[in-house]
Parts: structure tokens; C-alpha cells; sequence
């Protein structure tokens, strides 16, 4: 038994495993077999796997401190809920949802290029005033469009947001990030943590690298973000301050850098202790980033710093078999 | 021009309250080459502790200010000793996750303990004093006395004192600053108390200007402050002054020809702007002299 965990399972069993979860979330959703809290809370749970997992390709695999992922979130929430509700409302959402959280991730993404563009003159602590920068200066600027409701925030956003969907977006987000960080090309992003200079010198394209770790997880921050519009159906500017970031932080660090099975137990972790400290008001937002200060000072790997599953490994990371001599 | 010179003192006091907070800011970065994100909410809780003693008992506001420095450079210190001091040779980025953390624990537990905003009590009547259209109020000479004060004597205990030179010492060379004797704990501890204690100065000079605060202040006050400091060249104190009187300036002349809702726009949109340009501060890193 124990076999099956310790490398990753047959193609067929993971693909088909995938499919049963996908069936079950369609299910649930079209027979109504959870109550609507415990569905609000598993498209939660979806919602902050996205969220956690595209950071950790910047904060994790490649060492950098960006503190703006809950602007990217801004982007795509505002972009999508312009398109769902104000350009294409006529639409039908089987198809025009798609389109809308398509829409936000890519406005998220050409953001995250440009942030991506600065990161090369700048490393570190700059960086991480420069993400905050820019996530003060998405909040103030959403604030000053009436367009979107500025201060106020834009209401009458649709509940598209369905289990199935945000089912199908974070296994997409998974899949994305494992095979970019376990492609040739991801490993530059890697490498760019352990020593940009050395792997400069090595021939890896070091800008390129940074270019796209930053464009596919502002990409995913926007998604996320589009999904989180569709599913509180009402976002102001206020929602996506560096609390939010935070938030995502905690996520990311409980679970581990440079994990994919870390960011998944993180953001399940994060979402459910979110969930039982919710009588206690404001006071847990006390007690969340004193876990992180804990977290930091007693465990800094997290729960899955650097390890991971081997479910979520390629194959072909493993050795083939020695033949039993 | 009467206007103009209204706002420009305005912008001077203001500019001033930013820069005892910036100060704290590049002291810690010079010395420890850290972010202490959680600086902002230092100075927001001073205010409050200038709330509560005013409360407890209406001291006047020399007495007020001493004590609320004072108990502020404790608080600067005991985060120091607990979050800080244990990571100091862990990665960085994990000392910038705790000083976000910790900012945050300050800010959300001072909401948590008060969820409106106070009001202060008035801590010096101002006198007006009329300049041709110009009024300026005995309380912005006050403050901008007290600010300017503390900055040319730290300026002076940076340059002139044995710790000054201890300070500096350790931000040139932490490695090999302890093989000729100096205590760097102890010196890194003063660091976070003085820096902290400008904070508080900060705190009570913003809550008599501006008498009502709140827990957000750290957000919203504090790190403009950071901003400033980043714009003169974090690390460096004069740039933090340089930094602090430039922000006030832009802020101030912002909202008098844009909506106030631009203005945190603005502020941030020139932190880009700079950091794209001139990467490490208006003064620079390399040359200049680091505390």
C-alpha cells in the first residue's frame, strides 16, 4: 500500500481519479448534495488553493517577496465583473463566465508582465516595496473609477461562480504550475532562488525565467480573484488590501515554499481555521498573523517546505525500476 | 501666494511628523538591512497611548510627550527581543514575514480593542498668529520645534557619540563589529528604542495636530512615512528627512489641485516612479554614510 505514496500513481489512476472528483463536484452541484455552507466554503477552500499555489511559484520556487497578489486578485475580480455584468450580461454563463475569468486573468497576467520587467532591476526588499506599491496603487486607482463603483464597490455581480468551475480552475492551476516548475525551462526559475548570478552564469535566461514565473501567477491571481467576484457577488476596493495579501502569505508559508501539496494543505488549513475563528470578529485577524509570526520563528518551512508529494511529481522524475537481479 | 504659502506650511508640518516616523524606519534598515514593516503601527499605537494617559491623568504636553516616548521605545525593544532578535541570522525574507506579522497583531488588536476612532483631547490650546493672509498656530511651530529638534540631535548622537559610531559600525560590518567589543545586541536593542521612541514623538505630535485616530493610522500614516523613507534612500537618515519633507510637499500640493481621493495614487504612483529611476533612494546607497 504503502508503495502507491511513495512515487506517483499509473496515468490512468490519477486522470481518472481527477474525473471522478470533477463527476462528484458536478454532482453536488446539480443535485444539491451539500448545504450552501458547506459549498461556500469548498469554493472557498478552491479559491485560496489558486490563490496560494500561483504566489508560491514567486514567493516559494522563486524566492522573491511580492506582497501584491491581492492586487492582481483586484484586477481580475474588477475586469471579470465588467465583463459578466456590464459588456456581455446578456450573455449566457456557460459560456460567457469562461470568458469573463479568462478576461481578468489576462488583464492580471500583462500587469504581472509589467511588475515582472521591473524585477529585473531590483531584487528582494526593493521588490517587495515595489509590489506594495503597485497594490496601493490598484486599490487608490479602482477607488477613483466611478465607472466600477469607486469607493463604493460594484454590486450585482452574478453567483457564477459554481464548484464545478472553481473544481476545474484549480486542478488547471495545479497542472500548470507542476509542469512548469518541473519543465527545463521552470527549472530556471528555481535556480534563479538558489543564485541568479551563478545561473546567469550557467546560460540560464534568467529574465525570462523571472518574466514567467511573475505572468503565470499574476495569471492565476486573477482567475482566482474573477472566481471570488462571481462568488460573493459584490467587491469593493476595500477587500483587497495588504490584509488580503496576508492572508495569502500565511497561506503560502504554512504550507511550505516551493510545494504544491504544501500550498494545498495550507490553503485547506488556512480556510478551515478562517472558518472556526469566525466568532471571534476581529480578533482573528490577531490571532492569523500571530500564527504567521509563530510560524516563522518556530517551524520557517512551514509544514512541506521544500518536499513534496510524489502524487504531484512528474513521472519521470522517478528512476525506472531496476530490474530484480 | 498667501495660499501657496499656507499650504507650504502645512506641507513643512506634515513633512515633519513623516520624517520622525522615516527616521525609524531607516535606522533599523541601516543597521539590520530590515524592513520593519510593523513600524507604521508602532507609531499609530503611541497615539493611543497618548490617548489613554491623557484620559488617566491631563498631564501637560512636555510631560505627555517624555512618557509616551518612553513607553513606546519599551514596546519597540520587547518586539525586538521576541520576534525579531531569533531571526536574525535566519533568511530574510523570514524577518519581513514577522514584521508584517507583527504589524498586523499590533493594528488588528488595537482595532479589536477599539473599533471607532477617538477622539483626542486637546493636549495645547494653539494661539493663531497672523502673517499678512498667512495664519500660522503656535502648535505648528510646536511641532515642527519638536521635530526638527529631535532630528539635529540625533543627527548629532549618529555622528558625534561612541554608540552613534557603535551604530555605524555595525551597519558597515556586522560580521566583525563584535571582535573589537561592541556589545551589538545592546547596540541593535538602542537602535529599536530610539527609533521607536521618535515613533511615539510622531504619535503625539500627529494626535494633537490631527486629534482623531485610529487603528488604521499605521496603514495610512506609518507607511507614508516608509514611503518617505524609501524615496530619500532607505538606510540613510538625512534621505529620510529629505524623503519625509518631499512627500509632505507632494501630498499637501496634490490634494489642493486633484481630488483628496488621488492622493494615495499620487504617493505611491512617485514611489514607483523613483524606485524605477533611481533604484536605491534620491541619496543613494553606495556613498553615503549608513546608521
Amino acid at each position: 500500500m504503502m508503495r502507491w505514496f511513495k512515487q506517483p500513481p499509473p496515468r490512468g489512476v490519477l486522470l481518472a481519479l481527477l474525473a471522478a472528483g470533477l463527476a462528484a463536484c458536478f454532482a453536488i452541484e446539480q443535485f444539491g448534495l451539500v448545504d450552501d455552507y458547506v459549498r461556500f466554503v469548498l469554493i472557498t477552500l478552491g479559491i485560496n488553493i489558486i490563490l496560494c499555489v500561483s504566489l508560491n511559484l514567486v514567493n516559494g520556487w522563486m524566492g522573491e517577496f511580492s506582497v501584491g497578489h491581492a492586487g492582481f486578485m483586484a484586477l481580475g475580480a474588477y475586469l471579470s465583473a465588467c465583463v459578466s455584468v456590464k459588456w456581455l450580461g446578456w450573455g449566457d454563463p456557460l459560456w460567457m463566465f469562461p470568458l469573463a475569468v479568462m478576461a481578468g486573468g489576462l488583464l492580471a497576467g500583462a500587469v504581472g508582465l509589467l511588475l515582472g520587467l521591473l524585477s529585473f532591476k531590483t531584487r528582494g526588499d526593493y521588490l517587495a516595496i515595489i509590489t506594495l506599491a503597485f497594490l496601493m496603487i490598484v486599490k487608490s486607482g479602482i477607488e477613483n473609477i466611478p465607472y466600477v463603483g469607486g469607493p463604493r464597490g460594484f454590486l450585482g455581480i452574478g453567483n457564477h461562480t459554481t464548484l464545478l468551475w472553481t473544481a476545474v480552475w484549480t486542478v488547471l492551476t495545479l497542472w500548470a504550475i507542476r509542469n512548469l516548475v518541473y519543465s527545463r525551462f521552470g527549472r530556471g526559475i528555481v535556480a534563479v532562488r538558489e543564485d541568479e548570478i551563478a545561473a546567469n552564469a550557467m546560460g540560464v535566461d534568467t529574465r525570462k525565467a523571472k518574466l514567467a514565473a511573475f505572468v503565470v501567477s499574476s495569471f492565476f491571481g486573477g482567475v482566482a480573484g474573477a472566481l471570488f467576484a462571481h462568488q460573493l457577488q459584490f467587491i469593493n476596493p476595500g477587500v483587497f488590501d495588504i490584509v488580503k495579501s496576508t492572508e495569502i502569505l500565511v497561506m503560502v508559508y504554512l504550507g511550505g515554499i516551493g510545494s504544491l501539496g504544501g500550498s494545498i494543505l495550507g490553503a485547506a488549513a488556512f480556510t478551515i481555521l478562517a472558518q472556526v475563528l469566525q466568532p471571534l470578529g476581529t480578533w482573528r485577524m490577531v490571532i492569523l498573523p500571530l500564527i504567521l509570526v509563530l510560524l516563522m520563528l518556530f517551524r520557517p518551512r512551514g509544514i512541506m517546505g521544500m518536499r513534496e508529494f510524489p502524487w504531484f511529481v512528474p513521472r519521470r522524475e522517478f528512476p525506472a525500476k531496476e530490474d530484480k537481479k | 501666494m498667501d495660499y501657496f504659502a499656507q499650504q507650504a506650511i502645512n506641507a513643512v508640518q506634515l513633512g515633519s511628523i513623516y520624517a520622525l516616523i522615516a527616521l525609524g524606519y531607516s535606522m533599523v534598515y541601516g543597521v539590520l538591512v530590515m524592513i520593519n514593516f510593523a513600524h507604521g503601527d508602532v507609531f499609530m499605537v503611541s497615539s493611543f497611548f497618548c490617548f489613554l494617559l491623557l484620559l488617566v491623568l491631563p498631564v501637560p504636553f512636555g510631560a505627555a510627550l517624555i512618557i509616551v516616548m518612553l513607553a513606546t521605545a519599551i514596546l519597540g525593544v520587547a518586539i525586538e527581543r521576541l520576534a525579531y532578535r531569533p531571526l536574525r541570522n535566519a533568511p530574510r525574507v523570514s524577518a519581513i514575514i514577522t514584521a508584517l506579522g507583527c504589524g498586523l497583531v499590533i493594528q488588528n488588536t488595537t482595532l479589536s480593542l477599539s473599533p471607532y476612532s477617538q477622539r483626542m483631547p486637546e493636549l495645547f490650546v494653539p494661539v493663531l498668529q497672523h502673517f499678512g493672509g498667512v495664519t500660522v498656530s503656535s502648535l505648528q511651530v510646536l511641532i515642527i520645534g519638536v521635530s526638527v529638534g529631535l532630528m539635529i540631535a540625533l543627527d548629532f548622537f549618529i555622528r558625534k557619540t561612541r554608540y552613534g559610531m557603535a551604530m555605524r559600525a555595525i551597519a558597515q560590518d556586522r560580521i566583525s563589529v563584535p571582535l573589537m567589543g561592541v556589545p551589538v545586541n545592546q547596540i541593535i536593542a538602542m537602535t529599536f528604542a530610539i527609533g521607536a521612541a521618535l515613533g511615539g514623538a510622531a504619535g503625539v505630535l500627529y494626535a494633537s495636530a490631527y486629534p482623531v485616530i485610529s487603528a488604521t493610522m499605521g496603514v495610512l500614516v506609518g507607511w507614508k512615512a516608509f514611503v518617505a523613507a524609501v524615496i530619500g534612500g532607505i538606510g540613510n537618515v538625512r534621505g529620510a528627512v529629505l524623503g519625509a519633507y518631499v512627500l509632505g510637499a507632494v501630498e499637501v500640493f496634490t490634494v489642493t489641485i486633484l481630488p483628496s481621493t488621488y492622493r494615495d495614487l499620487v504617493v505611491y504612483s512617485l514611489l514607483l516612479v523613483i524606485l524605477v529611476f533611481k533604484p536605491y533612494g534620491l541619496l543613494g546607497r553606495p556613498s553615503v554614510q549608513k546608521v
